[in-house]
């Protein structure tokens, strides 16, 4: 959790909104860097966290947590965080057949079927235990990232279908919240990541836009940050808030800064 | 499946101190330290595989791609349990000379290969190998000229390549080293005793194809199928995941895939925009990367990006791999006669390097490199270190100069420019110059300016004159 974008966010753990569709975007550099925030944000904040983490294996999302603050073996022997770890599930998908469904089975099938068993995934993973003791604040999904989907074979409108499942059941029913990161192509046209992207910034409340400089690497400043506040239940009468801030990755935090008031230059 | 085809009964790693460890379990990323860091509980103890060292930022084990130069562009070498994807130049004549690099570092570090094509027998592809320079000569530097045969002394103090002195003279143990990368003879085949000692699994797959059994209809196509298959076969069998409980291994495994996603696998995204397969290659490697995340090995691919015609496929690709290389020769294209890439074979483009257990990656400040392949040696510089030393030749500092410009190459305001600029400002002496060469005035034929001393410029029948290096101001 980096202190200073929740200071840009405005936002702390104990009294973080509820309900909300958070997007994460990236151009042209690596945007994880949110990903981990919201993970040790939402983790700290004592929310039921369901990770769908196609990308990248536990061992380097828990290696990062304990950076900042967070151990994500503990936070899933204690019931706190559920883990599919894609790349290992892909794997078990491919070469064994399974009896019960499995949340990547669309893996196996040869057309594009629907993401219906990866809902079901989350629907349970997230839905509240009976039994009275509200150990948890309230449900979380996190995915890094949708794109990955696109890769796998499923259509834009597919996902498009999953997001909007999901944020039925966690952010109306279950009043959580959900925070996905989708990658943005760019000049690269691929029209099924524009749709998608489109379609899930649509609904939206909160972007976080994470590109590289238009001027190329620089070794000071890693890329610019845009931050949009949105409201998307409500007609537009109030202008959406739009922020814009330059960044610097360091080993445990990330630095922000207005543009052009990189430490480095000043 | 037909016969796999193996050779040779080499043990792992002769040579080197192999601590093996009690717990069969085994990571990709393991670290110094008591903590356990790996995807399963592993012991504390540490594992010193041959060929391989921990990364100095987050202590990674790390294995080196053949190429020296490469590593260090790397931040070390290739991390374990990850893809290196090299994007083949237009001719594929230097791609394959990296995919061989690498097998051939393997041989050397006496690490299990697993070699896949679909266009030559592996077993050819081996014999092609470039063979090692094992000697102490290796360690000069070769563009300066200092190749002999003779075995210094080795109290000789080197004067060009001292960093060289600091390094560890290595014992001669038979084929394996226990140096981490090595040079290697372009021109030279390996030892065919180096081959026969190491142990390698080959895919070639016309043969694997002809036995088709029942194939289910995933939207893969088969030949990628079977490679998966073959690969995941030969982790378990040979235990470089910790699953088999009969196996103990304490190896690396190079897999090295060539030509991928070429019309040779079975794959339409070469030939046609919208194929029926598009994401069987995007399918493929996700899955490639979750088999390779979960064992000990690294895997080498080479691509033929240029013909893929569909270029969002080329960006998919790119997020699905994890280190991405573009080689870009200079055959055929208008840069072969600049002067700026005098002497060099192409350009190398380092796309991507991944974040691996960490927020930040080793990304090096230096983007403009070359490669060239020259007396028998592949190396990689930066193109503006021979641009420089194309002018200390030209022009010995301690000299003022006056430029005539004709139509050179270079513009204003081009990083050539101001390079050549900032040579002559970093040394020029302090006391004046012993020499000054005049120049009538020039006569604008660009519109760059390259030097601009005491004198004003004059305006002389609205054309712009200027008479740089003249102390006087005529009027």
């Amino acid at each position: 959790m980096f202190v200073e974008l929740n200071n840009l966010l405005n936002t702390t753990p104990d009294r973080a909104e509820q309900g909300k569709l958070t997007l994460l975007c990236d151009a042209k550099t690596d945007g994880s860097f949110l990903v981990h925030h919201f993970l040790s944000f939402y983790l700290k904040a004592n929310c039921k966290v369901c990770f769908v983490a196609l990308f990248q294996s536990f061992s380097h999302y828990n290696i990062v947590g304990q950076k900042l603050g967070v151990n994500l073996t503990v936070a899933r022997e204690r019931g706190q965080l559920v883990f599919l770890e894609g790349l290992k599930s892909a794997v078990d998908v491919f070469f064994q057949t399974q009896e019960e469904p499995h949340p990547l089975q669309f893996l196996r099938e040869a057309n594009a079927g629907n993401l219906k068993p990866l809902f079901e995934f989350v629907r349970e993973a997230l839905k509240p235990v009976d039994g009275g003791e509200a150990r948890w604040t309230y449900p979380v999904l996190l995915v890094d990232d949708l794109s990955v989907l696109l890769s796998l074979g499923m259509g834009a409108v597919a996902v498009l279908d999953f997001i909007h499942y999901c944020r039925a059941t966690v952010c109306w029913e279950l009043k959580g919240n959900m925070v996905i990161l989708v990658h943005d192509s760019g000049d690269v046209e691929d029209e099924e990541n524009d749709i998608l992207l489109n379609g899930v910034s649509h609904q939206s409340h909160l972007i976080l836009r994470a590109e590289g400089l238009a001027t190329g690497f620089c070794r000071d400043v890693h890329g610019q940050l845009r931050i949009l506040w949105r409201r998307p239940s409500q007609p537009t009468a109030q202008r959406d808030q739009s922020l814009t801030y330059q960044y610097k990755i360091q080993d445990k935090s990330v630095s922000f800064f207005a543009k052009g008031m990189s430490p480095a230059v000043l | 499946m037909a016969a796999v085809a193996t050779c040779g009964s080499g043990a792992g790693s002769p040579g080197s101190a192999v601590a093996t460890a009690s717990k069969s379990n085994v990571t990709s990323f393991q670290r110094r330290g008591p903590r356990a860091s790996g995807t399963n509980d592993s012991g504390p103890r540490l594992v010193s595989i041959a060929g391989t060292r921990p990364s100095v930022r987050n202590g990674q084990l790390l294995v080196s791609t053949g190429l020296p130069a490469l590593d260090q562009l790397l931040g070390g070498g290739l991390a374990i349990g990850t893809v290196l994807l090299i994007e083949e130049d237009k001719y594929n004549i230097y791609s394959p000379l990296l995919f061989k690099c690498f097998l051939a570092e393997g041989i050397v570090n006496g690490h299990t290969l697993l070699v896949a094509s679909a266009k030559e027998d592996p077993a050819n592809i081996l014999q092609e190998l470039p063979a090692p320079l094992l000697d102490d000569n290796s360690k000069k530097e070769f563009d300066e000229d200092v190749y002999n045969h003779k075995t210094p002394e080795s109290n000789i103090k080197m004067k060009i390549a001292w960093r060289y002195q600091l390094l560890p003279k290595m014992e001669q143990i038979g084929p394996v080293s226990s140096r981490f990368g090595h040079y290697y003879d372009a021109s030279k085949r390996i030892p065919q005793e180096l081959i026969e000692a190491s142990n390698w699994h080959g895919f070639f797959l016309p043969e694997k194809i002809s036995s088709t059994l029942k194939v289910e209809p995933w939207s893969l196509t088969p030949g990628y199928i079977k490679l998966l298959q073959f690969i995941q076969n030969i982790i378990y069998e040979e235990g470089f995941d910790g699953s088999n409980p009969q196996k103990k291994q304490r190896n690396v495994l190079r897999i090295g895939i060539q030509n991928l996603g070429s019309p040779l696998w079975g794959d339409d995204i070469c030939c046609a925009e919208n194929g029926s397969n598009s994401h069987s290659l995007t399918k493929f490697l996700y899955v490639l990367r979750g088999l390779l995340r979960t064992s000990l090995s690294a895997c080498i691919i080479t691509m033929p990006t240029h013909l893929i015609q569909n270029k969002a496929i080329i960006a998919r690709v790119t997020n699905l791999s994890d280190i991405v290389i573009g080689l870009e020769s200079f055959i055929g294209s208008e840069r072969e006669t600049n002067p700026l890439y005098k002497d060099y074979h192409g350009l190398i483009h380092i796309r991507q390097i991944p974040r691996l257990n960490n927020l930040i990656c080793d990304e090096s400040d230096v983007k403009d490199l070359a490669f060239k392949l020259k007396r028998k040696l592949f190396t990689i510089e930066w193109v503006q270190d021979n641009y420089l030393r194309q002018e200390r030749n030209i022009y010995p500092p301690g000299f003022s100069y006056l430029l005539k410009q004709k139509d050179s190459a270079w513009g204003e305001g081009s990083l050539q420019h101001s390079t050549f600029l900032m040579s002559f400002l970093a040394k020029a002496t302090a006391f004046a110059s012993r020499l000054v060469r005049h120049s009538e005035p020039l006569k604008q034929t660009g519109s760059g300016r390259i030097h601009q001393a005491a004198g004003p410029r004059l305006w002389h029948d609205g054309r712009r004159q200027e008479a740089p290096g003249l102390l006087g101001i005529p009027l």
